[in-house]
C-alpha cells in the first residue's frame, strides 16, 4: 500500500512536470506547426540561470528563480524573432532544420562556455525537506510540483479560453491570414505564445534541476523529448491534449521502475515505445483532432 | 477625388508574367455602395487583396481617408477602418459564433495588459460592453439565438451572415464583400440586398463588393466597375453598364461570335 501511495505522488509529481514542459511544445505548434526543438534546451539555460543566480550572484532563491523564468522567457520570444520569423514562409522543414541549429547552438554554447561537466544545483531549505507521513517519507517537491503545475494549467487554460489574447491565439493557430483581416497582430500573438510557453519550460526546468538536482548542458535532451512524446500522445496542438499525456507518461514510467525493477533500465525507452504505438494507432493523439487540410 | 473615402491611384498586380490587376483606379465616395464585377479570374479578389494588405501592389497608392495606405499590414488596415468578408467563408472554425464576433470586436477594445490581467472594473466593464455589443449585432443579423454554437455547423447561409457580422464588428468605415450572394436562391438574394442597404444606413457604411447576382449589383449598387483580365473595362452607373457593349461581350463574348 505505502509502495503504492509513494509510486502514485511521485508520478503525479512527474507527470506534472511533463505537462508544463509539454504544453510549451503544444502550443508554439497549435499556432507555428513547428515543433520547436529548442524548448528543451530552455529548461537548461532556466536552470543555469537560476544556478548563477544563487551561487555567484548570491541572490536570495526566489528572485533568482524570477530572474531565470524573465531572461529563459525573454530568449524565447528572441529565438523566434531571430529564427523563425524570417522563415514565416519559407517551407515549413526549414523551419523546423532552423529549430534543430538553435537547439544545437544552446547546447553547444552551454558546453563550450560553462563546460559539460555536471554543476550540483542547491536545493534551498525552505522549498526542499523531507516530509514524513506514517510510513511514507517523500520530498516536499513530491507536493510542491504539482501544486506550481495546477496553478499555471488554470492560469494558461483560462488564458487561452476566455481572454482576448487567448481568443487571438486561437484564431491565428486556425488561420494566420483571416485573423490578420480581423485586425489581429499576428506577429504579436506568435511572440506572446513564445513568452507563455518559454516560461512554463523555465519553471519546468527550475522544477527539474530541484527534483534532479545535477544540471548540465544536456540535461534539457531527455526530458523535452519525452514531453514531445506527451504533447504527441495527446493530440499535438491541443493544450488539454499536453496535459494529459504528460500525466499518462510520467505516471508510466514512474510506475514502470517501481512495479519492474528489472526494466528500469528502459526507464528512457518507455516513452519512445509508447510514440511508436501512438503513431501507429492513432496519430492524432488522444485528444487530438483530424485536422483537414486547407485547401 | 476631393471627397472619396476609398481611393486606389492605378494599383496594379503582378505575379511573375501573369498582370492579375492592372492600373485599377477606383474613388470611393462616403457611404457610396460600389460593385466590383466582371467575370472569373478577372482579378476582382486580387484588388480586395490589395486593399486590405493580403498583397502589396506591385505599382500604384492607395488611400484611405487621405491617408496612404500601400503596404500596411492587414491587421493595421482593419484597424483604420476596413473590414472584409471572403467569397469562400473563413470562419474560425473551433470557435463559437460569439468568439467569432468578440475576436473582431477585439481590436477595439483597449486596456493594458496589468488591467487585464487584474480583471480591474475598467477592464471588466469594457469587456462586458463588448460582449453585449456583439450579442446586439448577432440579434440584427439574427444569430443571436446560435450565438453557443460552433461558427460552422451553422448552415450556410447563416455562415455568410456570420462572416459579415464579423466583419462589422470591427466598426469599419468601409467593407468589402466578397460575393456575399454565392450560392443563395433568388428570394434569399434579395433578403440580403435589403440587408445591406440597412447596415449601409445604420453603420453610415461605405460598401465595396464583388457579386455576380446581376439582380443584386444592378439592384443596389449606385456604382459599378467591371474588370476583365485584370483590366477595367467599364465604369459607371447600373444603365451604363447594361448597355456598354464592351461589358456585354466580355460576358456574352462577341456578337458575331454567337451569331
Amino acid at each position: 500500500m505505502e509502495l503504492y501511495l509513494q509510486t502514485l505522488a511521485n508520478g503525479i509529481s512527474l507527470g506534472s512536470l511533463y505537462a508544463l514542459i509539454a504544453i510549451g511544445y503544444t502550443m508554439v505548434y497549435g499556432i507555428l506547426r513547428l515543433i520547436n526543438f529548442a524548448h528543451a534546451d530552455l529548461l537548461m539555460v532556466a536552470g543555469y540561470i537560476a544556478f548563477y543566480g544563487i551561487m555567484v550572484f548570491a541572490l536570495p532563491w526566489w528572485f533568482s528563480f524570477l530572474i531565470a523564468i524573465a531572461l529563459t522567457a525573454l530568449l524565447g520570444v528572441s529565438i523566434e524573432k531571430i529564427a523563425y520569423r524570417p522563415l514565416r514562409n519559407a517551407p515549413r522543414i526549414s523551419v523546423l532544420i532552423s529549430a534543430i541549429g538553435v537547439s544545437f547552438l544552446l547546447e553547444n554554447l552551454g558546453i563550450v562556455a560553462i563546460g559539460a561537466r555536471p554543476k550540483s544545483f542547491p536545493r534551498p531549505e525552505e522549498l526542499v525537506w523531507n516530509i514524513k507521513l506514517g510510513d511514507i517519507s517523500f520530498l516536499s517537491l513530491t507536493v510542491i510540483i504539482p501544486i506550481v503545475t495546477l496553478l499555471l494549467l488554470v492560469a494558461v487554460t483560462y488564458m487561452v479560453n476566455k481572454t482576448k489574447t487567448g481568443t487571438a491565439m486561437r484564431a491565428v493557430s486556425r488561420d494566420f491570414e483571416t485573423a490578420s483581416l480581423m485586425a489581429v497582430d499576428v506577429n504579436k500573438v506568435v511572440s506572446t505564445t513564445f513568452l507563455v510557453g518559454s516560461s512554463l519550460a523555465a519553471v519546468g526546468g527550475i522544477l527539474y534541476s530541484l527534483q534532479y538536482p545535477q544540471i548540465d548542458p544536456l540535461m534539457g535532451v531527455f526530458p523535452g523529448l519525452k514531453c514531445f512524446i506527451a504533447a504527441v500522445m495527446g493530440g499535438i496542438g491541443s493544450i488539454p491534449g499536453a496535459m494529459l499525456g504528460g500525466f499518462i507518461l510520467g505516471m508510466g514510467e514512474v510506475f514502470l521502475v517501481a512495479f519492474m525493477p528489472e526494466l528500469s533500465g528502459y526507464r528512457d525507452a518507455f516513452a519512445f515505445v509508447i510514440l511508436i504505438f501512438i503513431l501507429l494507432f492513432k496519430p492524432t493523439g488522444i485528444l487530438g483532432e483530424n485536422v483537414v487540410e486547407k485547401v | 477625388m476631393g471627397n472619396s473615402l476609398l481611393v486606389t491611384d492605378n494599383i496594379t498586380m503582378q505575379f511573375g508574367g501573369l498582370r492579375a490587376v492592372s492600373d485599377l483606379a477606383l474613388q470611393i465616395a462616403p457611404r457610396q455602395i460600389v460593385g466590383l464585377i466582371g467575370p472569373n479570374g478577372a482579378g476582382k479578389t486580387t484588388a480586395f487583396n490589395m486593399i486590405t494588405g493580403v498583397y502589396k501592389p506591385t505599382l500604384g497608392k492607395i488611400s484611405f481617408d487621405g491617408k496612404d495606405i500601400t503596404g500596411l499590414k492587414p491587421n493595421q488596415i482593419t484597424e483604420l477602418g476596413i473590414a472584409r468578408t471572403f467569397q469562400n467563408i473563413r470562419l474560425f472554425s473551433s470557435m463559437s459564433v460569439l468568439e467569432n464576433v468578440l475576436l473582431s470586436k477585439h481590436v477595439r477594445l483597449k486596456a493594458n495588459p496589468l488591467e487585464a490581467i487584474l480583471g480591474l472594473p475598467r477592464y471588466s466593464k469594457a469587456r462586458k460592453r463588448h460582449y453585449e455589443e456583439c450579442m446586439e449585432l448577432l440579434d440584427q443579423v439574427q444569430l443571436a439565438d446560435l450565438a453557443d454554437e460552433k461558427a460552422t455547423s451553422l448552415p450556410y447561409g447563416k455562415q455568410r451572415r456570420l462572416e459579415i457580422a464579423r466583419a462589422l464588428a470591427t466598426q469599419p468605415q468601409v467593407i468589402l464583400l466578397d460575393e456575399p450572394a454565392a450560392g443563395m436562391n433568388p428570394q434569399e438574394s434579395l433578403e440580403l440586398m435589403e440587408f445591406i442597404a440597412k447596415i449601409r444606413e445604420q453603420f453610415g457604411l461605405t460598401v465595396l463588393m464583388i457579386e455576380h447576382h446581376m439582380e443584386v449589383v444592378m439592384g443596389i449598387c449606385e456604382h459599378i466597375v467591371v474588370l476583365d483580365h485584370g483590366v477595367t473595362i467599364a465604369q459607371g452607373t447600373p444603365t451604363e453598364i447594361q448597355n456598354n457593349q464592351q461589358v456585354i461581350e466580355a460576358y456574352l463574348g462577341a456578337v458575331d461570335e454567337i451569331a
